[in-house]
């Protein structure tokens, strides 16, 4: 995919942008606050579809912030305000006419720290199928089979589907918990901070995935990780106190950043 | 974005910066004994002076060994700091560097055979000025080039891939004079023969230097300039164009 970069005459930004069929998310001039206090400013970004994209900041630069808005996650607290638009897939998610329990099936969200829920394997992937609608048990069954097998764990717990899922070890809750927000078959996956609570392995197993999934749907990370953000994504955006600092296809980011400020911090600069 | 020569040190890191420092500087070390190399193998040449010639033949090893010893410290930076950017950068271009600035060694080694062999011979040798007039450019380019590396200056850059070209006219000039002194003399075609070995080995020093300067443009800029045009690249690379 072809991302045409376009740096501006002035100061502002070098950033991908992608055409409205490439396009699956598209944030415009989205701004967020809580109780007054800024923590999105004027973003404007589109995410492509089937592609990995990686949000990367210094702690309170909004990349989580910005993740949770996507997924309306701040709609209970009244204390947060926004502005702006965010379109999945040319419908804008704030519309009264959006259902909410709809867009977070489309949108499906993987947290830092594995939630499964206290009840079995099994059931905690046929949560949000039995949510949605009955379907006969054949049918749940293969749907499950498949999510499992999409999460890159269905070998490892076939034979114990039944057992808590608390017995799973972290790297394999974590991707019972995609299996689970893949079984309702979303069309985007927001992932934040996935992997920063396992071990290099199971780290490498979620990478692994993620490479995976993009051929069936669109990824967005958000991540600490450098290396991580280099090698998984496609695309690589920094954030820097809820600004939109550089977005650009990630070879080119983490080689030959547009803007010292970019460079400094996936170096390990002082600013 | 471009960078500069101290972009290198401002890390979080201290201990990074002194190892990317410390490349930097062995990889100078490593110029600097190349370029005497090249010096002295010239001189050895041109002066009929064979014991240094033969000391240029026992120095190569120490060309060698720098060489192992700068890849060994950028595998260790890779290995254990993952650098991106214009750290990743760096390291490449250093790794790039060390293996031209060894072939160089090598094209040193292979004037002062040439200036051993012609020692022993004894009798006048024609082409010197030739041997002395391309020296002269090619140690140039390669002083230009190192300089250029340790002040990450890609106009001074630009010039000496400009040079190259030059040296390769300059090159091309000297084998038709050299060719026209063998179908002269026959007597004269065994030295002949070792003069144009010489000047093709200080063409090739032209060359590697020529890669060098443009491992400066890919260091400070991210352009990959190799196997470009010249012309183009010009106005892309010049600060001042």
């Amino acid at each position: 995919m072809l991302a045409s970069l376009h740096s501006a005459n002035n100061s502002q930004a070098p950033v991908a942008h992608f055409s409205s069929e490439q396009s699956c998310l598209s944030i415009d001039h989205f701004s967020l606050a809580y109780a007054g206090k800024v923590a999105l400013r004027e973003l404007t970004l589109s995410v492509p579809r089937h592609r990995v994209t990686a949000f990367i900041g210094p702690s309170g630069c909004g990349k989580s912030t910005l993740l949770r808005a996507i997924n309306r996650l701040h709609d209970l607290n009244e204390s947060v305000t926004h502005s702006g638009q965010v379109t999945l897939e040319g419908q804008d998610i704030h519309d009264p006419q959006m259902n909410v329990t709809e867009l977070r099936r489309r949108v499906g969200m993987v947290f830092q720290t594995p939630n499964p829920f206290p009840m079995s394997i099994y059931e905690n992937v046929a949560f949000g199928l039995r949510l949605q609608h009955r379907l006969p048990k054949r049918k749940r069954d293969d749907i499950i089979e498949w999510a499992l097998t999409s999460a890159a764990l269905w070998d490892e717990v076939k034979d114990r589907l039944h057992r808590s899922a608390w017995q799973l070890s972290g790297g394999q809750q974590q991707r019972l918990v995609i299996a689970r927000t893949l079984a309702v078959q979303p069309d985007v996956l927001l992932l934040d901070e996935p992997a920063s609570a396992l071990d290099p392995i199971s780290t490498l197993k979620i990478e692994e995935l993620i490479r995976n999934l993009k051929s069936e749907l669109t990824l967005v990370l958000v991540t600490h990780n450098m290396q991580q953000a280099a090698r998984v994504s496609d695309y690589t955006a920094f954030l820097h106190h809820g600004e939109l600092v550089e977005y650009g296809p990630t070879d080119q980011v983490f080689t030959n950043p547009r803007l010292q400020h970019t460079e400094n911090y996936i170096t390990g600069r002082v600013t | 974005m471009d960078i500069t020569s101290d972009t290198h040190s401002k890390h979080i890191s201290r201990q990074f910066n002194q190892e990317l420092e410390e490349l930097k500087t062995h990889l100078m070390a490593m110029g600097g004994l190349v370029e005497k190399q090249v010096q002295d193998a010239v001189f050895a040449l041109l002066e009929g002076d064979t014991r240094l010639a033969e000391q240029v033949r026992d120095n190569d090893r120490q060309v060698n060994d720098l060489q192992l010893q700068i890849d060994d410290e950028c595998t260790r930076v890779l290995a254990r700091r993952q650098p991106a950017a214009s750290d990743l950068r760096l390291v490449l271009a250093v790794i790039r560097a060390t293996s031209d600035l060894e072939r160089i060694g090598d094209e040193a080694s292979k004037i002062a055979r040439n200036a051993m062999l012609l020692g022993e011979n004894g009798s006048a040798v024609r082409g010197l000025v030739e041997v002395r007039h391309i020296s002269e450019h090619v140690r140039k380019m390669l002083r230009d080039a190192l300089t250029a590396f340790a002040r990450f200056d890609t106009d001074l850059a630009m010039q000496v891939v400009r040079e190259d070209e030059l040296v390769d006219d300059e090159y091309s000039s000297a084998m038709r004079s050299l060719m026209t002194f063998m179908m002269e003399d026959s007597r004269s075609i065994t030295s002949v023969l070792s003069v144009m070995w010489v000047l093709r080995a200080l063409e090739r020093v032209g060359d590697h230097a020529d890669n060098l300067a443009e491992y400066v443009v890919y260091l400070v800029k991210g352009l990959d300039i190799r196997h470009s045009d010249t012309d183009a690249l010009e106005p892309k690379v010049l600060k001042k164009p």
